[in-house]
């Protein structure tokens, strides 16, 4: 291939779209305007999406990345610009998505002497970013634009930062295009070792009472049909995290719903009954295993992962297989024998049948006006046959539309697990729809949530995004008044909220919607949402008591489980 | 702070800027300090090697380095206890030059700790000593009766007492997953 000499910025451009780019999620500025110069020539190869904030960008690409599997792509100025995106490198980072962002930079002789809009990127990014590159040449464009899109997209993924001094932008380069395929240091997809396949295969097919765990990995490795697979011929029940939710249908009968703090009764309760934890492409977070010296203790333990940083980490395991879920799953479950659970997966009807009584039906059926956040959700899922995507933000609308949502298929969540990110979810959301505009996607979030990042709703606006919208609205931070009210004696500090009409801000920027204040006036609502050609939002009251149950408290046993504010499993 | 023991973690990585960062950075999420340092090319062309120390348990040191070698510029990296290593650490010593010409026992205690003397003039006199940091510190409470004006020991360098060359294994085996590419 012959090489042509163009400019930096041209390289950049024309990298991103040898690598299939079809959206950036940006803000342009000083530093990084050779660029956004040459995008004007590219704007119908390559569209640019003008968010409102550089941090709603990262969060924008995020909700892009998770929906659609591909490498969501930002860029912005230096300084100000390059630090408002560190929040959606942090939760990139935990969450495992794949981002490349690129920063603009003062030009490479100014570098170090403060200069106007001046941070250091790398070093601020390098704690939470998969790699985090400086060019200061136009010669190097190209191979770090490649070495970027290997490292994000391969392996588990994550957030790669390309700060680009703006002299690298303006100087000329002999360009040419190749994609990398190796890296000498970093092996994404290392080769399984069969003798782990063999012990992990013994350990199955000897159990007698398995329980599955499911983390994003299975969905990042496209390993749902293994997983079923797997669960339906050794009959295994599982268990999703939070970012796992999805890779299996909801009403999947091997299925047993939510891990972790807010997660079913059945799956935590089971964790410390089974003989046999797997856990595929999940990391046992905190909020999944509650106190670790109380965790799982009598079970033994196979633990999947692309990351061999992850075993031991947290939980030791007695069998660990480094490699893609997907590759890992194809390979078990060739050893895998056919086998039947049924007395062990009898027993969770139990834990299933407490948790509707005391937990699902109070809250899917309450006898008072208020209006309870799970019913909302679950109606709202129902009226889009459960097959929409599920976008929310942090805290209690969260939990809620993380517990009564259901899914039908993968890739069908977005929300931000690891780093717990209030206001990830309005400019996800964007992102989320962007990523797949033939796919309904609603937007669970809190009236505390939704002004963190409300200002993407001029994003919405100027491209006419189509995301539907329900503010959960208690007029609190709910989560944090509902620790307030189990574990601070009601004090309920910083929580209540005066809340703007939000319906009129939407209005503000031609955004239709209403507010429902009482069930009655709920369902039509929600068809006139779901009908509405175009963005639309709801402001649902709701009762300001309500409380996310189950619920184990934070660093206890995960079978320490509160069915509400009274009463203990 | 009980049963820390001291640790030496040997870090391989490809010659980029910014990667004593990204390293020192894993230690300090742990709240791990850093008691010597060293860097310096390898024998393998183009590889770096970071010799650290660190007391630690094992526990920790195990996943200090899976995070180290995380990082994607990283090739490998390493922990051993002293006994699997043969280190040692270079100190030098500055001691005003009246007061040990004033002492009798100088070349004794040259002789006794293996020390060199690198440079004499009128106002000081510059002392070397290798080894262990027991030993270097033996020495340098030893001078201190001629008021030393300025002391510093080097970070450990450390060369592993295995037969096998992990390093270098695992540079054939990236060949090899290149060339089937």
């Amino acid at each position: 291939m012959a090489t042509e000499r163009i400019k930096g910025a041209e390289a950049l451009i024309r990298s991103l779209i040898a690598e299939k780019t079809e959206y950036i999620f940006g803000y342009p500025g000083g530093a990084i305007m050779p660029v956004f110069d040459v995008l004007y020539d590219y704007r119908e190869q390559l569209r640019h999406i003008l968010v409102r904030h550089e941090q709603g960008a990262t969060h924008a690409a995020q909700g892009y990345a998770r929906v659609s599997g591909k490498t969501g792509v930002v860029m912005v100025t230096s300084g100000p610009a390059a630090t408002n995106i560190i929040t959606g490198l942090s939760d990139a980072m935990m969450d495992s998505t794949p981002l490349i962002v690129i920063t603009g930079q003062v030009a490479s002789p100014l570098l170090g002497s403060d200069a106007f809009q001046e941070t250091d990127v790398v070093g601020i990014t390098q704690p939470v970013t998969k790699w985090s590159y400086q060019i200061r040449h136009s010669d190097e464009i190209a191979w770090a634009v490649a070495r970027a899109f290997y490292i994000a997209g391969n392996g588990r993924p994550g957030p790669v930062v390309l700060d680009i001094a703006k002299d690298a932008q303006t100087g000329l380069t002999d360009f040419e295009y190749k994609p990398c395929q190796f890296i000498r240091s970093y092996n994404p997809y290392p080769e399984i070792n069969p003798s782990e396949i063999e012990a992990a295969a013994s350990l199955i097919n000897a159990a007698r009472k398995p329980l599955i765990l499911a983390g994003q990995g299975v969905v990042i490795a496209n390993a749902e049909k293994e997983l079923a697979q797997l669960a339906e011929t050794a009959d295994i029940p599982v268990g999703c995290t939070l970012l796992g939710l999805s890779a299996m249908p909801s009403d999947h009968p091997l299925y047993k719903g939510m891990l972790g703090m807010h997660g079913s009764i059945a799956t935590n309760v089971k964790t410390n009954e089974c003989d046999l934890l797997i856990a595929i492409g999940m990391r046992f977070d905190d909020r999944v295993t509650g106190d670790l010296n109380q965790y799982a203790r009598q079970a033994k333990i196979i633990h999947i992962d692309i990351d061999q940083s992850e075993f031991n980490k947290n939980v030791k395991c007695d069998v660990s297989v480094l490699g893609d879920a997907r590759a890992v799953l194809q390979a078990l479950n060739r050893e895998i024998a056919p086998a039947s659970h049924q007395e062990w997966l009898d027993s969770f009807a139990e834990c299933e049948q407490v948790e509707i009584e005391k937990v699902i039906n109070p809250e899917l059926h309450p006898q008072k006006e208020l209006m309870n956040m799970g019913e909302v959700v679950r109606k709202i899922s129902e009226a889009t046959d459960n097959d929409s995507i599920l976008v929310t933000d942090v805290g209690q609308n969260q939990m809620f539309s993380a517990r009564y949502y259901r899914f039908k298929r993968s890739r069908s969540i977005v929300t931000s697990g690891g780093l717990g990110t209030m206001g990830f979810g309005l400019p996800a959301a964007i992102g989320a729809k962007i990523g797949r505009p033939d796919r309904t996607v609603c937007f669970f979030t809190g009236d505390g949530g939704i002004q963190m990042t409300l200002q993407e709703l001029g994003t919405i606006m100027q491209y006419g995004v189509d995301v539907k919208i329900i503010i959960l609205n208690n007029n609190f931070l709910g989560m944090v008044k509902q620790w307030q009210a189990l574990f601070f004696n009601k004090r309920y500090s910083e929580t209540p909220m005066l809340n703007p009409d939000f319906t009129g801000i939407a209005a503000a920027y031609g955004i239709a919607g209403e507010r429902v204040a009482t069930r009655e006036e709920l369902d039509a609502a929600i068809g006139r949402m779901l009908g509405h050609r175009g963005a639309y939002l709801l402001d649902v009251q709701i009762d300001p008591d309500c409380m996310v149950f189950p619920m184990t408290p934070a660093g206890a046993c995960v079978t320490n489980i509160m069915l509400n504010a009274t009463e203990k499993y | 702070m009980t049963d820390k023991t001291l640790y030496t973690v040997t870090v391989y990585s490809e010659n980029q800027v910014g990667l004593l960062n990204q390293i020192s950075i894993i230690f300090t999420r742990r709240q791990l300090n850093i008691e010597s340092l060293s860097v310096s090319a390898s024998a393998i062309e183009g590889v770096h090697k970071f010799t650290i120390t660190t007391y630690s348990d094992r526990e920790t040191i195990e996943k200090l380095v899976k995070q180290i070698e995380k990082r994607i510029d990283i090739l490998r990296a390493f922990f051993y206890t002293d006994d699997e290593i043969v280190f040692q650490e270079v100190a030098l010593y500055k001691v005003p030059t009246d007061k040990l010409l004033d002492d009798k026992h100088i070349e004794d205690l040259v002789r006794k700790h293996n020390a060199r003397i690198l440079e004499v003039n009128r106002t000081y006199t510059v002392i070397e000593k290798s080894g262990h940091t027991d030993e270097t510190q033996a020495l340098f409470e030893e001078l201190s009766r001629y008021d030393v004006m300025q002391f510093v020991r080097s970070g450990r360098v450390a060369i592993t007492k295995s037969t096998v060359e992990h390093v270098s294994i695992f540079l054939k085996e990236q060949q090899y997953r290149q060339a089937k590419l």
